[in-house]
């Protein structure tokens, strides 16, 4: 069992509110996600939970057990560095045992305990080399090891990929969801990179200015962003965000006119929208089409385009001059200054209020962490 | 009129002699270093200690050892001491007094070297429960070490430049014998320049001692255990 529930949790530098009351359960076995920009309190939340900072206040529960004021080590989590910190004068096998030695552990259960970690993390080869011999991944992989040998109730990984290169992230990325689904562990990882969230965890916390936008699996935060923050944050390439006006609002939809020229009815929950009442209308590049200029309301300028091989991605400009990204197929063949239409796939577009606010679908209203 | 012409006879008779007070210069360095690395290195930890009231007295106390001469605080433990009851022999004033001193520079040295030790490597060692003991025998000064080499070896051949000043308290070390041989034979030039000389030597010698060292030390570090 490894349950962690956070209550209330306030973390202040000074005067300074770095983390501002958080509430957050996280289930045994759970691979859970932080994420947000820099400076959002997503590393100190994890310092917080690991005891490497000291909480201002609110508790941090590790099954029954009250953990906000223990020490680190008697904590029973294990965490992994942004920076590894492996210990260089030491052997691959004396980083992942040295703990347990000064533990005073049987020597014979150390070294089951190390091989064991070797084997799963494909170390075995390199338990005699020191920490300058191996290369970004299997540095990683040391680090990692470092934490399964003590057998620990969490895992905590402090963006533990961003010291990597593209290619080497994805494969690392790999094999940490392969680690969790072999080792059955509870794991908690702090990353700015959202693809990284959206492709390794059970759960996505997502984090602004020191308290949680939203808390759902990555689908969810996806398809149903409770705020136009989280809408922004989640997806590559971002979600365009163009600004517009209520024509009509009730239960059964929403008409938005946007300030760049088309009218769109939107099937959302409308019932708190107020005729005149100003709206960000919010659309990702995946849900766009590009026509041609006379078959849509929509007419936009072609800026730059980029050519990915499987997509392209078209930088557009619209006649009030709010810019937007639009994903179309591999083949696409835009020029500079072009003419073209959008057509947006209005079942997956979303609405914000003043406030920023998603607007609900019927029947299905957006929750808030 | 005293002569200022080279007498290699009287140079060959008073060497032996010179080369025996060295043994009393380098045992007054190799103690008030090893006393000064234990000073520096205990400063260097009191000021990184969580109280303030700690951290301030260490830093008071290195600013005016560093802030006063050696002499001073040579005579200092020599003549003003015995009236508190503390009756030291030269040497080991010339020890105590040498120690404290260089002790006070090696302490900014060590600090300097531990602060060097990336942050990781002290929250992994919290992390992995390892006693602030283990913390920095193991862990951080292994890695410190190297970068303290060079200042440390600069800070103790100085030391050993500074011993003649230990002959203001009757120490018979090799300047001060220099010096007697001299006023007894008239002759300076002989002594002085052969003391010169063995301090010309030995400094250089541990000069590439302390470069062999650096080199030869891991840059990574090294394990204790």
């Amino acid at each position: 069992m490894a349950d962690l529930t956070i209550r209330n949790l306030k973390k202040s530098f000074e005067d300074i509110d770095i983390i501002k009351g958080i509430d957050l359960d996280i289930k045994d076995h759970e691979f859970v996600v932080f994420v947000g920009p820099s400076g959002c309190g997503k590393s100190t939340l994890l310092r917080l939970i690991a005891g490497l900072e000291e909480v201002s206040s609110g508790t941090i529960h590790l099954d029954d057990r009250d953990i906000t004021d223990v020490a680190p080590a008697k904590r029973d989590l294990a965490m992994v560095f942004q920076t590894y910190a492996l210990y260089p004068h030491m052997t691959v096998r004396k980083n992942m045992s040295f703990a347990l030695e000064l533990a005073g552990a049987d020597k014979a259960e150390i070294n089951r305990k190390v091989d064991e970690a070797a084997q799963i993390l494909e170390l075995g080869h390199l338990l005699d080399r020191k920490p300058k011999a191996l290369s970004g991944g299997q540095r990683q992989r040391v680090a990692i090891g470092r934490s399964i040998v003590r057998h620990p109730k969490i895992f905590l990984f402090d963006e533990p990929l961003s010291n990597l290169d593209a290619a080497l992230r994805v494969q690392m990325r790999l094999e940490l969801a392969r680690l969790h689904h072999e080792l059955k562990a509870t794991m908690i990882y702090v990353t700015h990179d959202q693809v990284e969230a959206m492709t390794l965890a059970d759960k996505v916390v997502v984090l602004n200015g020191g308290h949680i936008e939203q808390v759902g699996s990555p689908l969810e935060l996806y398809h149903h962003p409770v705020n136009a923050f989280v809408a922004g944050f989640i997806g590559t390439p971002k979600m365009a965000f163009l600004k517009g006006k209520v024509e009509k609002a009730d239960r059964a939809g929403v008409t938005v006119k946007l300030d760049c020229g088309p009218e769109y009815q939107l099937p959302l929950d409308g019932s708190r929208l107020k005729a005149g009442e100003s709206v960000t209308f919010g659309m990702r590049p995946e849900h766009i089409e590009v026509t041609a200029a006379d078959a849509s309301p929509f007419k936009v300028t072609l800026d730059v385009t980029e050519h990915l091989g499987a997509d392209t991605f078209c930088y557009v400009k619209a006649q009030n001059g709010e810019t937007l990204t639009v994903r179309a197929g591999g083949d696409y063949a835009g020029r500079f200054g072009e003419q073209v239409g959008l057509t947006p796939d209005l079942a997956h577009c979303h609405l914000f209020d003043e406030k920023g606010r998603a607007v609900p679908k019927p029947g299905a209203p957006a929750k808030a962490a | 009129m005293i002569e200022f012409q080279w007498d290699w006879d009287f140079a060959w008779e008073v060497l032996p002699l010179l080369l025996d007070a060295c043994k009393i210069t380098l045992q007054a360095t190799v103690l008030g270093s090893l006393l000064a690395i234990v000073i520096g290195l205990l400063l260097a930890l009191l000021r990184r200690s969580k109280w303030k009231a700690v951290r301030y007295s260490a830093y008071w106390w290195m600013e005016f050892v560093r802030s006063t001469p050696l002499l001073v605080q040579i005579y200092f433990l020599y003549y003003v001491a015995p009236e508190w009851g503390l009756n030291l022999s030269p040497m080991v004033t010339g020890v105590l007094a040498l120690g404290m001193h260089y002790g006070a520079y090696l302490s900014e040295v060590f600090r300097s070297g531990i602060d060097g030790v990336d942050k990781g490597q002290w929250e992994a060692s919290i992390a992995l429960n390892l006693s602030p003991y283990h913390t920095y025998r193991d862990v951080i000064l292994p890695q410190a070490l190297r970068a303290m080499i060079p200042a440390t070896g600069n800070y103790i051949i100085a030391m050993f430049k500074e011993t003649p000043q230990l002959s203001a308290i009757t120490l018979l070390e090799m300047l001060q014998l220099a010096k007697i041989m001299g006023s007894e034979n008239f002759r300076y030039l002989e002594p002085f320049t052969l003391v010169g000389l063995i301090y010309l030597v030995l400094s250089l010698i541990a000069s590439a001692g302390i470069r062999q060292a650096e080199r030869r030390f891991p840059k990574e570090g090294f394990t204790l255990s």
